[in-house]
């Protein structure tokens, strides 16, 4: 990542909309007057909502807002690099390049961007798309993943290839709608082609349940305790097992530990039960 | 509050020291040397370039030993004092790795860098680094910043500690400087690469570790072990800070803060700092006289013969005028030889101000320095601190961050980097903020300080002014005595030379005449010699037809108006008595000797006084040092502040008398920071930064 810069061309001033004027007030009202200065990065924000990127006027105007130094904002402008210091596109396509991402292929989306857009960081021509290149958006599941910027909110479109990536330009570019999500046809982060597990049916019916003879966990007051609580009552809670264990790490209960063992058992059974599946 | 000691046991060595001590300072106390480079005494701590590292056994790390403090340590298990140490192969290697981390971006440039051999990370580097690197990717490359014309920047090599980001934003109070951008890409710049305003910027490069923030007008003249470094006092404001004089061969290099708690701490001001290209230029080097209208120079005995013969005339019509900033050994000579001809037009205050008679105390900072710090209210009258005493200034913005001092000003509404009550701005304000909720306030808010500028003593009502502040200091029983004495009232002076003067009585004797009565004199031709010892800032400047004798260092206003110039040392020249606004005498030694055929200033004025047959009783400069302290005892207290000691001396009802206060709004008695002596307006930094400080704010945004 080259050094950030303020752009070089800066509007004169700068004014929150009406709408975002409601925004700022619902973050100022979050803090304390004297602890104001809180605010200054969705203050941030919402200016970058509304301007498309952060401008040096738009910095001053909330140092004065929340009474703090120009430097200490500008500071913060530019210590979070999802505050843009100089204007982008329409689209901003943020492409995740961070390791599973480029494992699975980021660096053909770059060459696509670059092939399309030009350098990292730059606008096209027509000044609709601008793309660039951002840490780990929390999608590896779905790499290699853009983020893509525009008026209708903020997008990840996943699981893309580079011809996906060149459809989604030509979409976007034709002024067409597009869908969000994976665009390999994909359910959210489930297996590509539908499920591949959990497939029988009697996972679901119902029919796999066995009676239960006792609630488990259930309060140990209640008023007709199991045939298994009379002879250990402590045993079967999760609570008095960690006591016990506890217990037993001081001074070794034999008897203690065989309960354990048969809890043991217990658990392998159900686990059994759930694999068979 | 109690003190809550803690054991430690420092490298085997048991120790006791306060528990809100840092690791790092409880290590000093144990008289271990912790390498640090972000971390620094007078400044919060940012504990971000982990040198400080060592180890607290029972921790599962190595410990920065700057941001812990020792009451967060815990015993061992049987109670056993913590244990801390700082020299076993986990703390060695600590701050190996520090410091091959912090060497990986940091130029190998030490030959052309002007902090070599003053430079912590080289210092460091060598004594705690490895003896090469591992590293052989590229190095980062920072674009250098803009900062005015005192800071030169090489950003490359910042090591990012923040120390000058701190400073300017805790001590000089103006949040300019900031550290933009993350990570790799961190760099360290002033808003918009305008040039720093604060007027003590210059600190930030005593305080930067490395060569990033350095001198630019010293720049690549100078190493530092070429240097002969001389310990002296200031002149450029009265507060007499303690100043270290490098020089090499005959000339002034820099100019360097020395440690003095209850003086400056350890900053010095711009002018303080960068005044010495002053000391080059416009230089008195020989005597001149004025033949046919034009300064022709020639030599000393014709020069002496020429003033001698003008002093022999009418002591009547012969008056002396004393500049600000003389030394009071050239003072005294300059007395005695008045005295000796019977002259009483004597005077050091050239900017007409009215104290000068009664106890020492009248005119003295008597609270201290120091005393800001504990002091509860603070009322500022026609001063303004950042520019009259800029170091003073700091300390007065420490008490209001971290004790809660009060400010309330009466005068000029400047932003002093510091919130305060503006009470109003002329003299006729002061009645109705002096008796308002203020008073009130200074009755039962413990420790009140009035401070007078100059600005409020050299008008035509500042005798009414004092005698109201007067009242008002006694109403609000301002001083106390006691065990826990304390003397309120303040007078700020500008001039290093003021309370020199004050001291040796340089004030109008019976029948003599002050400065303005001087001047119309002059030119009413009742006072046909006058003499000018440094006298550069009168007001007026017309001596009509008197003949004017100029003794003095630079050619400035005096000098033009001069028939004869007798050219004599400047502060770094000669060993000196200053004696600070708080009464703190104190000397300067000579750092490098008087340009050309110029001398001292006593020496002159001994010469002329055998010419004239009144034989000044000393020949040397320790004979007359003998002489002033036995004619003057406060002059034998060298380094001491009186304080509030002799607090019953003061008596508030001889000061000033009752009169009408003016409309007329208060003026600080600095209008402009940058130019306020002749050797400052000589300086062509201190044009520069004159020049910058009145430019607009560019609107350059960073490329």
């Amino acid at each position: 990542m080259s050094t950030r810069r303020l752009a070089q061309e800066q509007p004169e001033s700068f004014v929150f909309s009406d709408t975002s004027t409601k925004d700022v007030e619902f973050w100022l009202n979050k803090f304390p007057e004297a602890r104001k200065q809180s605010a200054v990065i969705p203050l941030l924000w919402l200016a970058q909502e509304q301007e498309g990127w952060v401008t040096l006027a738009a910095m001053e105007s909330i140092a004065e807002r929340l009474d703090m130094p120009k430097i200490r904002v500008m500071e913060v402008a530019t210590f979070y690099t999802m505050f843009n210091l100089a204007p982008v596109g329409e689209h901003h396509i943020q492409i995740c390049g961070t390791t599973p991402c480029m494992l699975r292929g980021a660096n053909d989306l770059k060459a696509v961007c670059e092939s399309r857009i030009g350098k990292k960081g730059a606008t096209s021509e027509d000044g609709r798309f601008t793309w660039s290149e951002v840490e780990c958006l929390g999608a590896c599941c779905n790499a290699p993943m853009a983020q893509i910027s525009n008026k209708d909110g903020h997008h990840y479109f996943e699981d893309l290839t580079a011809e996906t990536l060149e459809a989604l330009l030509d979409k976007l570019g034709a002024g067409g709608a597009v869908k969000a999500g994976p665009q390999n046809g994909r359910q959210t982060s489930a297996p590509e082609g539908g499920p591949e597990t959990l497939k029988d049916e009697s996972l679901f019916d119902g029919s796999r349940g066995k009676k239960l003879k006792s609630i488990p966990n259930a309060p140990q007051s209640s008023p007709e305790p199991s045939p298994e609580k009379k002879g250990h009552p402590k045993e079967t809670t999760r609570d008095s097992q960690e006591k016990a264990r506890t217990d037993s790490q001081q001074t070794p209960d034999p008897e203690t530990k065989e309960d354990k063992k048969a809890v043991k058992a217990k658990d392998a059974d159900g686990k059994k039960g759930g694999g068979d599946a | 509050m109690s003190e809550d000691l803690r054991k430690l046991v420092v490298d085997g060595e048991e120790v006791e020291v306060p528990a809100d001590l840092t690791l790092l300072q409880a290590c000093e106390t144990a008289g271990r040397e912790i390498p640090r480079f972000c971390y620094h005494e007078r400044l919060s701590i940012a504990g971000n370039c982990r040198m400080c590292l060592v180890e607290v056994v029972g921790a599962p790390k190595p410990v920065a030993s700057c941001a812990q403090q020792v009451r967060d340590l815990r015993p061992g298990p049987n109670g056993e004092p913590p244990k801390v140490n700082t020299a076993t192969p986990l703390v060695d290697k600590a701050r190996e790795g520090v410091m091959e981390f912090l060497l990986i971006n940091h130029p190998l440039d030490c030959p052309i860098c002007d902090q070599g051999g003053e430079c912590d990370l080289q210092d460091q580097a060598l004594a705690y680094g490895r003896s090469f690197t591992r590293y052989e990717e590229n190095k980062r490359a920072v674009e250098e910043k803009y900062m005015g014309p005192l800071i030169k920047t090489i950003m490359t090599r910042c090591i990012q500690c923040t120390r000058c980001v701190r400073f300017a934003a805790e001590v000089a109070g103006v949040e300019e400087f900031g550290m933009l951008n993350r990570g790799e890409d961190a760099e360290i710049t002033t808003y918009l690469e305008k040039a720093a305003t604060s007027e003590l910027s210059g600190n930030v490069i005593d305080l930067c570790p490395v060569g990033a923030l350095t001198s630019k007008p010293y720049a690549f003249e100078a190493r530092p072990w070429e240097l002969r470094k001389t310990e002296s006092v200031d002149v450029m404001d009265a507060m007499g800070c303690a100043i270290r004089v490098d020089a090499r061969g005959t000339e002034v290099m820099r100019i360097l803060p020395r440690i003095y708690e209850e003086v400056n701490e350890e900053w010095i001001s711009d002018k303080t700092r960068f005044v010495w290209d002053g000391l080059r230029r416009q230089r008195l080097d020989k005597p001149y006289v004025r033949k046919d209208g034009r300064l022709t120079p020639v030599d000393w005995t014709e020069a002496l013969d020429v003033a001698a013969q003008k002093l022999a005339g009418n002591p009547e019509g012969i008056g002396a005028i004393v500049g600000d900033l003389a030394d009071a050994e050239g003072m005294k000579a300059l007395k005695d030889l008045m005295d000796g001809l019977g002259v009483k037009s004597i005077d050091c205050r050239q900017d007409g101000m009215i104290l000068g008679e009664g106890p020492r105390q009248s005119w003295l900072f008597n609270s201290t320095f120091m005393g800001v710090e504990d002091a509860d209210h603070l009322l500022l009258i026609g001063a303004n601190p950042r520019y009259e005493a800029s170091v003073l200034n700091a300390r007065i913005r420490k008490a209001w961050l971290h004790n809660d001092l009060k400010v309330s000003v009466i005068g000029e509404p400047v932003d002093l980097t510091y919130d305060y009550d503006h009470l109003g701005e002329t003299a006729a304000d002061l009645d109705k903020a002096l008796s308002g909720d203020l008073a009130k306030a200074f009755k039962e808010g413990g420790r009140g300080m009035i401070v007078l500028g100059a600005g409020a003593l050299n008008r035509p009502d500042s005798a009414a002014i004092l005698n109201r502040v007067a009242q008002f200091a006694k109403d609000a029983g301002l001083n106390q005595s006691g065990d826990d004495a304390w003397n309120g009232f303040n007078v700020l002076h500008t001039a290093a030379s003021r309370v020199g003067g004050l001291d040796l009585g340089l004030v109008p004797g019976e029948g003599g005449r002050n400065v303005a009565g001087m001047l119309e004199a002059a030119r009413a031709g009742e006072i046909e010699t006058v003499l000018l010892h440094g006298a550069d800032e009168l007001r007026d400047n017309d001596f009509g037809d008197a003949f004017v004798i100029y003794v003095g260092s630079h050619g400035d206003e005096g000098a033009h108006k001069a028939d004869v110039i007798l050219p004599s040392a400047a502060y770094t020249e000669k060993s000196g008595t200053w004696v600070n606004a708080e009464g703190r005498v104190q000397t300067g030694a000579r750092a490098v000797y008087p340009k050309g055929d110029a001398k001292e200033d006593w020496a002159i004025y001994r010469a002329l006084s055998d010419r004239l047959s009144r034989t000044l009783p000393y020949d040397t400069l320790g004979q007359l040092r003998a002489k002033l302290i036995e004619d003057h005892p406060s002059f034998g207290g060298i380094d001491y502040a009186p304080g509030a000691a002799d607090l019953d001396k003061l008596d508030f009802d001889a000061l000033g008398e009752k009169g009408d206060l003016s409309a007329e709004p208060f003026r600080s008695a600095v209008t402009d920071f940058y130019m306020t002596n002749p050797i400052a307006r000589a300086s062509r930094v201190m044009a520069e930064c004159s020049a910058v400080k009145d430019e607009a704010p560019r609107m350059e945004a960073a490329e």
